[in-house]
């Protein structure tokens, strides 16, 4: 397993002017690495939905690469999406999956099967073009710049050390609020030149 | 002949769909949808893309919709059910105009139905305060655009239900 503080400074030097969308818990740390905001995109909003916005935004925008960093409970939720994905053939996404063998944000309890699933074997098998699996930080930072220069659909499976949360939902820091989702909306169509009549 | 005049054939749906300059479809099909799905298939300027479970059409859809498409999620009642996190989620919580094309499995027009997803599917859209149109043959076809100006005048979600009791687009 490997902190994913780490994963996205190592992850930060390949990006280039990727689209980048972090989820869960793993995916705040983001935030820390990210330098360049405008390209970065929340798609939340319904668990398990997020990699199924990430694939029409990919196929909307196919000269720009997107990157997302799911979450392994919240790809449970809609484990179709992977031939959803495979099925379009999107050469622009980047499936990048944060897998901390639990529901972190609800308190840590494992998922179903949480240590024997192969995700790799399962993006693979589903008909990914190209599928990876780490669990350390050596072998994701050398491999990573590579990895963003294949053709898509990529996955990369990562074993992601969990930051358990278990303060009830009303006492938790926020975050300092981010852009609205209008603005990150606009913030996005402005750099990707998208014209809406 | 009467008969046909009754129907709701899918090269009327496809005609408001290239109307209202749609790009992408995304579906489910239900049982006596294939000769849409092939006839979308056929128009070099519409996408389609099968999905694998109705929640996901939304979620696709916002994205396409960020990058300036327009798409259409075209399920069954009984998957638009099934969808409701994401319809909170993505569809209403994404602040952009949405058509959905439900077919309106069950729907008979006396108004009596053995079939549950008839009897739950106005009450269902009416809880999320989504807004519809019932189309029940080619005559209706232009509430079809009316659902479009309705998205993009509200940028919300606006179902088209497709209740034609004859053709088949509600099994
Ligand atoms: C449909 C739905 N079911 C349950 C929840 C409650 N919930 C919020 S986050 C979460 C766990 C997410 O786990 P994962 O995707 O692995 O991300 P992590 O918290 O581990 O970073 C759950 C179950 C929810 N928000 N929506
Ligand atoms: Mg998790």
């Amino acid at each position: 397993m490997f902190n994913a503080a780490d994963m996205f400074k190592a992850f930060g030097k390949h990006r280039d002017k990727a689209i980048v969308i972090a989820t869960g818990t793993s995916g705040r740390h983001w935030r820390e690495a990210s330098t360049d905001m405008k390209r970065d995109v929340a798609l939340g909003g319904s668990m398990g939905q997020t990699t199924a916005a990430c694939l029409g935004l990919a196929l909307g925008l196919p000269n720009e690469k997107v990157c997302l960093f799911d979450s392994e409970g919240s790809l449970l939720m809609n484990l179709g999406i992977l031939p959803t994905v495979s099925g379009k053939q999107p050469k622009n996404f980047y499936h990048f999956l944060m897998d901390n063998e639990c529901y972190a944000t609800t308190g840590g309890q494992p998922v179903a099967n949480a240590q024997n699933l192969d995700w790799a074997g399962m993006a693979k098998s589903a008909g990914y073009a190209a599928t990876y699996h780490f669990d350390n930080l050596e072998d994701f930072a050398s491999n990573v710049g590579d990895i963003m220069k294949k053709a898509g659909p990529v996955f990369v499976s990562m074993k992601i050390v969990p930051e358990i949360e278990n303060e009830p939902i009303g006492r938790r820091q926020r975050q300092p609020a981010g852009r609205s989702r209008g603005e990150m909306i606009r913030d996005l169509r402005e750099i990707a030149g998208v014209k809406v009549s | 002949m009467v008969q046909q005049a009754a129907l709701l054939s899918p090269e009327r749906i496809v005609s408001e769909f290239q109307k209202n300059g749609v790009t992408h479809v995304i579906t489910i099909p239900d049982s006596e949808t294939n000769y849409l799905y092939e006839l979308m298939k056929e128009q070099p300027w519409l996408d389609v893309i099968s999905s694998c479970r109705e929640g996901e059409t939304m979620a696709i859809a916002m994205g396409l919709s960020i990058a300036g498409k327009t798409p259409v999620c075209l399920i069954q009642n009984t998957g638009m059910m099934e969808s409701g996190d994401s319809i909170r989620g993505m569809a209403l919580g994404s602040g952009l105009p949405l058509v959905m094309v439900v077919g309106y499995r069950g729907w008979t027009r006396h108004g009596i139905t053995p079939d549950s997803a008839a009897v739950y599917t106005e009450p269902f859209l009416n809880a999320f305060g989504i807004h519809y149109y019932l189309v029940e043959h080619d005559a209706d076809g232009d509430r079809i655009s009316l659902a479009f100006q309705e998205a993009k005048a509200t940028n919300k979600p606006v179902v088209v239900l497709i209740g034609d009791e004859y053709h088949g687009f509600n099994r």
